[in-house]
């Protein structure tokens, strides 16, 4: 009833191949990207802007880099962490070399940076695969993890051996540092993170796209057909790296405003990681609903029981979330092992049928 | 029937509408003064932190109880937990800002360090007592971070001075060994500058042991260095999970504990008592009272601990991390006074919180009146030197508990005071346009 196709006629090619076929999925997005540009910055406040949203879509953004290379190419990746380390370490430094540069374009070239060193930890995925190859990933994200803590140059010889992120304008406005207002740091994000979200599914549906999910689903077959491994899976390590750099640059110059290399640990890549599985392997929108779940709900449950006004304990609170967030992730994986996603198709076909189901 | 994926997406359905639906923090009310603890009761730190955070905690709820708060206005307590993470410590700091913080205790390096370009954006201070930037305190430069009593660098100078002191004379350190083993994040290399300045002057060899976040619990390696190089003396930088681990580390490879010296922070009687009895000897830096015959300590017991308001385990009141937990809560109730008797006004606000701090002035009577006579070294804060620089001094652990050790030691501040008024001069350089000081001197 509320989600039927039927009288949705497609009279050109054009209109069979677009991103969006059919009329709901296009309202349902308008709405939402209409909630996020106009709502949410006319309502919201300091607090759920920046604990809440600006790290929401920085963790989507990473969340769509690993399903990039795990959901959509098969290769399981426990580097992550480290790869949005490099793209932190690279923004920071660029905007150290050039301050007078724009810090958005240095955010986004910092990516490259990332984008080279994934490639090159992504050699090994020709010769081995699926855990051996996340054996491999893990090594790469403490060596890269030793590199933030023992080349000072890295981190311009602070005494702290953090990166500060440092003032800087663009546009006329103050972007970056501890001035740039709220509401100019989360358009930013968001602004990125839709560009690259918006990217990546017309990169997926397409020949790339469609490469990577051969390679997933079957190696040797798609090499039989002429799908190159070598290319392909770099290919994949590389814009997975680029996509988790920019957000692990965005994570440090537009949320964190300073960050010491343990913000780039293995928690990190585990926790991008389980967004990721929570949220559906090889689908954009379960990375928004994996990085909702795994960030949104442990803010929202620790700080529910203060606005109403009881008074529980603060490390009583943590304890609860913890155990309430373990718990429904265990429950959602045993009910639905595919993700978010898949509960999210489920759904559409209920509201497809009702109220007639069958 | 309701089958599993129906109730899930059920579940799923209802947390989503939940999310989106409370997510209105309520305005406070403005007849108190608002104090947010950043503690932390979880994770790998918990071990220090707790007692940290009920001597927090029980100061101030004992003010509230027996006088009503400061200048008889309650004071709202709020405690938000952050397991020592920067990440939740932002979320703390963004999520209590909003309610009219006066002031905030980070209670970690990394978190401080994120905190202080926010502090004059803000215009809420932070007290980061004792731990932090040393560079901070340089108040002309960092109007609204204090780190009273004393920087890291204090500290690092006065475990030199003391070595030498036991070596009789500063110029013996001259070819001696110095070890150095410390947590490899921004708390433990904080020093390293100054001691890498004072091994060159004095001629000494500093040794580097650091130890990761992760392998605090295993410390066997870094040891094995240290039996191999035999320093004459072992200064450590831990916090958390690491001080026990280290001084029982220590015991089993027969360090000899009284050449082992800690900073203020490894000064947990939890922690030295992690090594039984081979632990004695062990000493550690300190500058707030040790055990618990202080009038103040007794009406804590009293009015919070005895009526049922806190956490606390009445046997851990007098432990060093509770007591100094205590220091930070008198130092943060007299700058509420100060600032109560600057402005006038009975509620106050971060600026004005700003201004008490500023003009602390922790006297000998004061602190008699407060009922912790030698609790602490008087301390006074200017609008130039935002620590002070006090004197520190040496305790150590007797097997069942600490003992002071020696008098009150005054750091090198002839030379720690000019490194680090660079080092202000560096950071203010690297985070350019670092804002000039505007705030008005309340001295």
């Amino acid at each position: 009833m509320f989600y039927r196709e039927a009288g949705q006629f497609k009279t050109s090619y054009k209109a069979d191949q677009a991103l969006m076929p059919i009329l709901q999925d296009r309202v349902g997005l308008t709405v939402i990207l209409l909630i996020a540009f106009v709502a949410i910055p006319a309502f919201a406040n300091d607090f759920f802007l920046t604990s809440i949203m600006i790290p929401f879509l920085v963790f989507s953004l990473a969340a769509i880099g690993l399903n990039v290379l795990t959901g959509f190419c098969g290769q399981l990746s426990l580097g992550t962490g480290a790869f949005m380390g490099v793209g932190a370490y690279a923004a920071y430094k660029l905007t150290t070399i050039f301050p007078d540069a724009n810090v958005i374009v240095m955010v986004l070239l910092s990516g490259i940076f990332s984008a080279a060193i994934g490639a090159v930890f992504g050699l090994p995925s020709l010769r081995i695969k699926g855990l051996y190859l996340a054996v491999t990933t893990l090594a790469a994200q403490f060596f890269l993890e030793w590199c933030f803590i023992r080349i000072p140059w890295l981190y311009n010889y602070n005494a702290s051996g953090a990166i500060e992120v440092p003032h800087r304008e663009a546009f006329g406005v103050v972007v970056s540092g501890a001035e740039a207002t709220p509401i100019v740091r989360y358009f930013i994000v968001l602004c990125i993170t839709v560009a690259i979200a918006y990217l990546m599914a017309n990169v997926l549906r397409g020949r790339i796209g469609r490469s990577w999910m051969m390679i997933r689903d079957m190696d040797i077959a798609a090499e039989l057909m002429g799908i190159r491994p070598l290319q392909t899976k770099l290919m994949a390590f590389a814009v997975s790296s680029y996509i988790c750099g920019v957000a692990g640059a965005m994570m440090v110059f537009f949320w964190l405003n300073a960050a010491e290399p343990s913000s780039y640990s293995i928690s990190l890549s585990f926790q991008i990681l389980f967004m990721v599985i929570l949220g559906g392997l090889g689908s954009l929108g379960g990375a928004f609903m994996g990085a909702a779940f795994i960030w949104i709900l442990p803010v929202f449950l620790k700080f529910i029981p203060g606005t109403l006004g009881i008074d529980v304990a603060a490390e009583t609170v943590e304890h609860v979330t913890f155990m309430i967030v373990g718990a429904l992730i265990i429950f959602f994986l045993i009910v639905e092992p595919h993700g978010f996603a898949r509960l999210w198709q489920i759904g559409k076909q209920k509201l497809r049928v009702w109220p007639f189901p069958y | 029937m309701m089958n599993f994926k129906q109730f899930a997406l059920g579940t799923a359905v209802a947390l989503g509408v939940g999310l989106s639906g409370a997510m209105t923090p309520a305005a406070q009310a403005q007849d108190s003064n608002y104090v947010p603890l950043l503690t932390y009761r979880t994770g790998p730190f918990a071990a220090s932190g707790i007692h940290i955070a009920n001597g927090m905690h029980d100061y101030l709820k004992m003010l509230n109880e027996r006088d009503g708060g400061i200048g008889g206005v309650k004071l709202e307590l709020e405690e938000c937990e952050t397991g020592y993470n920067a990440q939740k410590g932002v979320e703390c700091y963004e999520a209590t800002k909003g309610k009219g913080a006066l002031v905030y205790n980070p209670y970690s390096t990394g978190i401080t360090l994120q905190l202080i370009p926010k502090a004059g954006v803000d215009k809420i201070p932070v007290l980061s007592m004792g731990y932090g930037l040393s560079a901070a305190a340089d108040g002309t430069t960092f109007p609204w971070v204090f780190n009273v009593p004393d920087t890291y660098w204090d500290g690092a100078s006065v475990v030199i001075k003391y070595i030498g002191e036991q070596e009789g004379g500063l110029e013996n350190l001259k070819g001696k060994k110095i070890g150095y083993i410390f947590l490899d994040a921004g708390y433990g290399r904080e020093p390293i500058p100054l001691l890498e300045q004072l091994a060159e002057k004095y001629g000494f060899e500093l040794l580097q042991y650091p130890v990761g976040v992760k392998e605090m619990q295993n410390q066997s390696s870094q040891w094995l260095n240290v039996r191999r190089d035999r320093p004459d003396y072992m200064v450590m930088w831990g916090w958390g999970a690491m001080n026990p681990t280290a001084i029982k580390e220590a015991v089993k490879i027969r360090y000899p504990m009284e050449k082992f010296i800690g900073v203020w922070w490894s000064a947990g009687d939890d922690d030295a008592a992690a090594g039984g009895e081979g632990a004695k000897g062990y000493k550690a830096m300190n500058f707030s009272g040790v055990g618990r015959d202080f009038p103040a300590l007794d009406d804590i017991e009293k009015y919070v601990v005895g009526a049922g308001l806190s956490s606390t385990d009445a046997e851990t009141i007098g432990g060093t991390l509770y007591n100094r937990g205590v220091l930070n809560s008198v130092i943060i109730a007299e700058g509420i006074r100060t600032a109560q008797e600057l402005t006038g006004k009975k509620v106050i606000t971060g600026e004005d919180m700003r201004m008490g701090l500023e003009a602390l002035n922790l006297d000998e009577a004061r602190l008699k009146e407060l009922g912790l006579e030698g609790f602490a070294h008087p301390m006074k804060v200017t609008c130039e030197d935002h620590a002070g620089s006090n004197p520190v001094f040496i305790q150590e652990w007797n097997g069942k508990k600490w003992q002071q050790a020696s008098g009150w030691i005054e750091p090198m501040t002839d030379l720690v005071r000019p490194l680090l008024e660079q080092a202000a001069a560096e950071y203010a350089e690297k985070n350019a346009p670092w804002p000039k000081r505007t705030e008005p001197c309340p001295n």
